[in-house]
């Protein structure tokens, strides 16, 4: 059973669906109980990045989702929920994230050229650096889909994919049981749900 | 680079697709799950759900069935018709759509568009826009295009951009149903003045009109139809292999 984290950001019903989809039974859950039983866990989100920390904080989430993936539970985190698992974000001020994967989360400005839209909202290429258990039915310059205003800086040996708007801009990233994809692969078609497959026949650590 | 986004619309009325579709090989064709499903396969890289029902019971036939696509089709899903209200967000977003597109509802409610961006975000606030050219000046139109507000549309757009709309669906009523081609004056006027997506709709007739389009105005993301697409009269499979081969960015979907 998969545990979708619930601390009250986003609308998660297309996120359960496509485990649904992939024969995946998954619950919207912010019990301690069922997410300690659950066999891998996903974390979601959407909005800012200071007031989902807080939320999650603030419901117990952030501490439970650290013990289970200290205890090498497969955890993946979606779009605000993969910045999370960063140490910190500058999206409006300086904000501490879960510290599970080195990195900052800034803002896509200060790297992509003037004159590109911003949030990034689209599908675009991704472009893959490094070997990832998630990603094995993905093929370079398969697209998926993003809206982010913001990107994962500085991310070291966990930066497994990148997409090019003006500038790479991180992907994907993964560490050991940790993993992250900035697009939603819930909403990216037939390439998202293969991701979300190989993410279910990860071993816990 | 980030790809241009073909747009199929599905106008529903009492929970069926209301212009009528003529696929091979689909079984029920005014069914909006089976269409959905149909172009999600075939290349669609977002969908459009209007609801465009009076009734009580067909809007929650029309919930029912967007939920039912919701659990079937991975891609991003936009409904309009009928948003009045934040309560109206709350409905239908329960029921899987990704981002929410208001029209007449922001015109008699001008705060909805910044409070609907506060509480779920920009990225899911959609303007659309009718808009006619009035005396020399492009003018807002409401309640389906059959209402002149008075307004002027470009600073209608950008004050509603800046309240937060996250995307402009732009559907000229000049260009709209005639299939001679998008409105390229005044989608050129809009990405002028915005910064955020703009989606283009109202006049395609061929595959070479999306080609002029994305060719003539760089800052249009996105292009959105309806009945040529129902009819088969464009393919999206093939109107992406020829934007492809017009070096227009457009995402590929591969067999599995």
């Amino acid at each position: 059973m998969i545990a979708i984290i619930d601390y009250g950001v986003g609308n998660l019903f297309s996120l359960r669906s496509s485990f649904s989809a992939i024969g995946e039974d998954a619950v919207v859950t912010r019990d301690r109980d069922r997410i300690r039983s659950a066999d891998r866990i996903v974390l979601p989100g959407v909005g800012a990045f200071a007031d989902a920390a807080r939320k999650l904080s603030d419901c117990g989430m952030a501490e439970a989702v650290r013990e289970e993936a200290a205890a090498g539970k497969p955890l993946l985190g979606i779009c605000l929920g993969m910045q999370l698992l960063f140490e910190k974000s500058y999206e409006f001020g300086e904000h501490e994230g879960l510290g599970l994967l080195k990195g900052a989360i800034r803002p896509i400005a200060e790297v992509i050229p003037a004159g590109l839209k911003i949030p990034q909202i689209g599908w675009n290429r991704l472009h893959l650096l490094r070997p990832c258990p998630i990603l094995s039915g993905i093929r370079e310059g398969d697209y998926v889909y993003f809206v982010h205003s913001f990107y994962a800086a500085d991310c070291g040996e966990s930066l497994i994919a990148t997409t090019d708007y003006g500038a790479p801009l991180t992907a994907v990233v993964s560490k050991g049981n940790v993993f992250g994809c900035q697009f939603h692969p819930e909403k990216s078609g037939s390439v998202g749900l293969s991701i979300l497959r190989a993410f279910c026949e990860v071993n816990p650590c | 680079m980030i790809t241009k986004r073909i747009i199929p619309c599905l106008d529903v009325r009492d929970g069926r697709v209301v212009k009528g579709t003529n696929f091979q090989g689909l079984r029920d064709v005014s069914s909006p799950v089976s269409l959905a499903e149909y172009y999600s396969s075939h290349g669609a890289d977002e969908l459009v759900f209007y609801d465009i029902t009076a009734s009580a019971e067909g809007r929650k036939l029309f919930t029912e069935i967007l939920t039912e696509t919701a659990r079937r089709v991975f891609i991003p899903l936009t409904v309009g018709g009928g948003i009045g209200s934040l309560e109206d967000f709350d409905r239908v977003l329960k029921c899987g759509a990704d981002k929410v597109s208001v029209n007449s509802g922001a015109i008699r409610n001008p705060s909805l568009v910044g409070e609907a961006a506060k509480r779920y975000g920009s990225q899911c606030v959609v303007l659309s826009a009718d808009i006619k050219r009035v005396n020399g000046r492009f003018s807002v139109f409401a309640k389906g295009g059959r209402e002149d507000t008075g307004m002027e549309a470009i600073g209608w757009i950008r004050r509603c951009v800046e309240e937060g709309a996250g995307e402009v669906v732009v559907n000229s009523i000049d260009t709209d149903g005639v299939k001679g081609g998008f409105d390229l004056p005044m989608l050129a006027a809009v990405c002028e003045a915005v910064s955020v997506p703009v989606i283009a709709s109202g006049g395609a007739g061929t595959i070479g009109d999306f080609l002029t389009l994305f060719r003539t105005i760089p800052g249009v993301d996105a292009g959105l139809a309806a009945s040529i697409f129902h009819f088969g009269e464009v393919e999206i499979s093939e109107l992406k292999r020829e934007m492809a081969e017009a070096g227009i960015p457009v995402r590929t979907v591969r067999n599995a």
